[in-house]
């Protein structure tokens, strides 16, 4: 997979996916109409501010609550290239993978990276580099079943190739 | 190594003799279930899969419960794409306005699940069927695409913690204050992709409905999944509600466990969530006398009969505090027609609160209770993230329909002893 390089939007512990996209908005399917509420109950002027390739770095359990699936989908099509996490919600941990938005589990990364860095993200090697401080950061490595699944370009791909 | 509960059923529907956690596996599904708000955006993913209709018209079930009645056109327009792919497909599970009810109170009331199946849902709540014994979990909608399309989908093996609840609970004290209690004590991600396993003699005093309450908030504490044993009150629940054959599956003697975690029915107090985390808990003891704007009693967590009658006995005769909306939900046809036939309709109305249509409705911001800037809501519900029922400057917190009930009386959180 191509490596992933952007500037870095941080938040903070166990963000939910009632903030990463409100239950208002759920009768939206457009997956660009959901990119422009991204974030919205946090930061409203988010979506305006991400430029194609940026990062998310948060703290523990990002994206736990709602199994809504608007949510990775809002931030794939704002523009995020990869969510950087200290651990992530199981649902939406899967969803994002299903979508192909990269998540990666680092607590290193994700407490020592600050807003407005600009890092490279290895998806091979699981290395995250912040070109502004010069730190490294591993990360755990995504499992090579769900690799398959992101090399695919998400789950549906994925099963259609197994059952081809 | 022997298996927890979940490990066994999943094993099971992998085809596997042993499994462990961790392991990666392919499980066959005996449900797979979606709503107004998932079945849409999952249409698009399962067309693309390209097989030849549903895996099994009689295992998809499909129920319009968020935004129905349509709460606006786009909702409109979702609510038209589930009813042309069951229609297409031959669903007979479709539930839609005048049969539906909240998805995680009317499958089991319909009989639809059962013990040791493996069933997966277009909805973070459908962990709510682990009350009955079966291994289920919410799904996004590309997972239900794929469930609904080719009939299985992968799952990690998870670990599991140990619940074991002994004692007997206060007058007051209900399955949702056993779930708050455990969710404060663990925090909102205390059981991360595991399983919480439910044991110990304490469970004789949780009835049914308790125990979906438990399960359902499972998701709240980040697990996987929840499972209760079959017991007596599993069983004389199905003789009423289901006509299916199931299998019941136990945890061997030495299943691992992460941990092990005791709770004391007997040493609860009810329990209030404050914003903006279900594991912000305080007793009602420490939260009594906050104002109030509003009480909602319903949702998929507290919408079931039992909570209608806890309500009912409390407003019976008495009348909502002046200047405070009380909406009440019962989550079913079924449950409102009882309701009505109990008199508890009356009750409500005579007190002064409301009484709505099945439906999801504000528990998750959509409508029909949505709060202003700066109000702020007591609910029988599973969340009160920053938000989830309006405004972003409204505060939701969260407690058992007794608690909601007393302080519907008295416009101020209340413990309904002191009523």
């Amino acid at each position: 997979m191509e490596k992933a390089r952007g500037y870095v939007h941080t938040f903070g512990e166990d963000v939910n996916t009632d903030v990463i996209l409100p239950g208002k908005y759920l009768n939206v399917t457009d997956p660009d109409e959901l990119a422009s509420h991204c974030m919205e109950s946090l930061d409203p002027e988010f979506p305006a501010k991400v430029s194609k390739g940026d990062v998310i770095v948060a703290g523990k359990n990002f994206g736990c609550g709602s199994s809504r699936e608007h949510a990775p989908l809002a931030i794939l099509y704002a523009g995020i290239s990869c969510v950087v996490a200290d651990s992530f919600a199981r649902i939406f941990y899967r969803n994002a993978l299903n979508i192909g938005l990269p998540v990666l589990e680092s607590p290193a990364a994700a407490a020592a990276i600050a807003a407005g860095d600009e890092v490279e993200v290895d998806f091979d090697s699981g290395e995250i580099r912040d070109l502004t401080s010069g730190e490294t950061f591993a990360s755990a490595p995504i499992p090579p079943f769900m690799q398959e699944i992101l090399a695919d370009g998400g789950l549906i791909a994925h099963v259609r190739k197994q059952r081809a | 190594m022997g298996m927890t509960m979940s490990q066994k059923i999943l094993a099971d529907h992998a085809g596997l003799a042993s499994v462990k956690a961790g392991d990666l596996i392919m499980a066959k599904l005996d449900i797979v279930m979606g709503n107004d708000i998932t079945v849409p955006l999952a249409v698009p993913e399962y067309e693309k899969l390209g097989t030849d209709g549903v895996f099994d018209p009689e295992k998809v079930v499909i129920v319009l419960d968020h935004f129905v009645p349509n709460k606006d056109i786009k909702a409109a327009e979702n609510a038209k794409v589930c009813r042309e792919l069951a229609r297409k497909n031959g669903i007979r599970h479709f539930y839609d306005v005048g049969q539906m009810g909240i998805e995680h109170a009317l499958l089991p009331e319909k009989g639809i699940v059962a013990p040791g199946e493996c069933i997966i849902g277009g909805d973070s709540h459908t962990c709510t069927y682990g009350a009955l014994g079966a291994f289920s979990t919410g799904v996004g909608s590309t997972d239900l695409a794929v469930g609904m399309g080719t009939g299985e989908n992968w799952f990690k093996v998870p670990a599991a913690k140990k619940f074991v609840i002994t004692g007997k609970p206060g007058k007051w004290i209900c399955g949702k204050d056993v779930m708050l209690h455990i969710i404060g004590q663990i925090g909102v991600d205390g059981v991360l992709y595991e399983s919480m396993e439910f044991t110990g003699d304490g469970l004789r005093y949780l009835s049914m409905d308790d125990r979906f309450t438990i399960a359902n908030m499972a998701i709240e504490a980040g697990a996987k999944n929840a499972v209760f044993p079959v017991d007596e009150k599993t069983t004389a629940y199905l003789e009423e509600h289901c006509r299916k054959p199931y299998k019941v599956y136990e945890a061997d003697e030495d299943a691992e466990y992460e941990a092990v975690i005791t709770v004391d029915l007997s040493a609860l107090r009810p329990v209030v969530a404050f914003p903006h985390l279900p594991s912000n808990t305080k007793t009602v003891d420490e939260a009594a006398g906050l104002k109030l704007d509003q009480v909602y009693i319903g949702s998929c967590t507290n919408g079931r009969m039992e909570d209608m009658a806890m309500a009912a006995r409390i407003l019976e005769g008495r009348k909502v505090a002046e200047g405070l909306r009380v909406i009440v939900v019962p989550a079913t046809q079924a449950i409102y027609l009882e309701c009505l036939e109990k008199g508890y309709i009356k009750t409500f109305i005579e007190a002064g609160a409301i009484v709505s249509t099945p439906t999801c409705g504000a528990c998750l911001g959509g409508y029909m209770g949505i709060l202003a800037e700066g109000e702020r809501c007591l609910a029988t519900t599973n969340r009160n993230f920053v938000g989830r029922m309006g405004h972003v400057k409204s505060e939701v917190y969260l407690t058992s329909p007794a608690v909601a009930a007393a302080s519907a009386v008295t416009g101020v959180i209340t413990d309904p002893e002191t009523l």
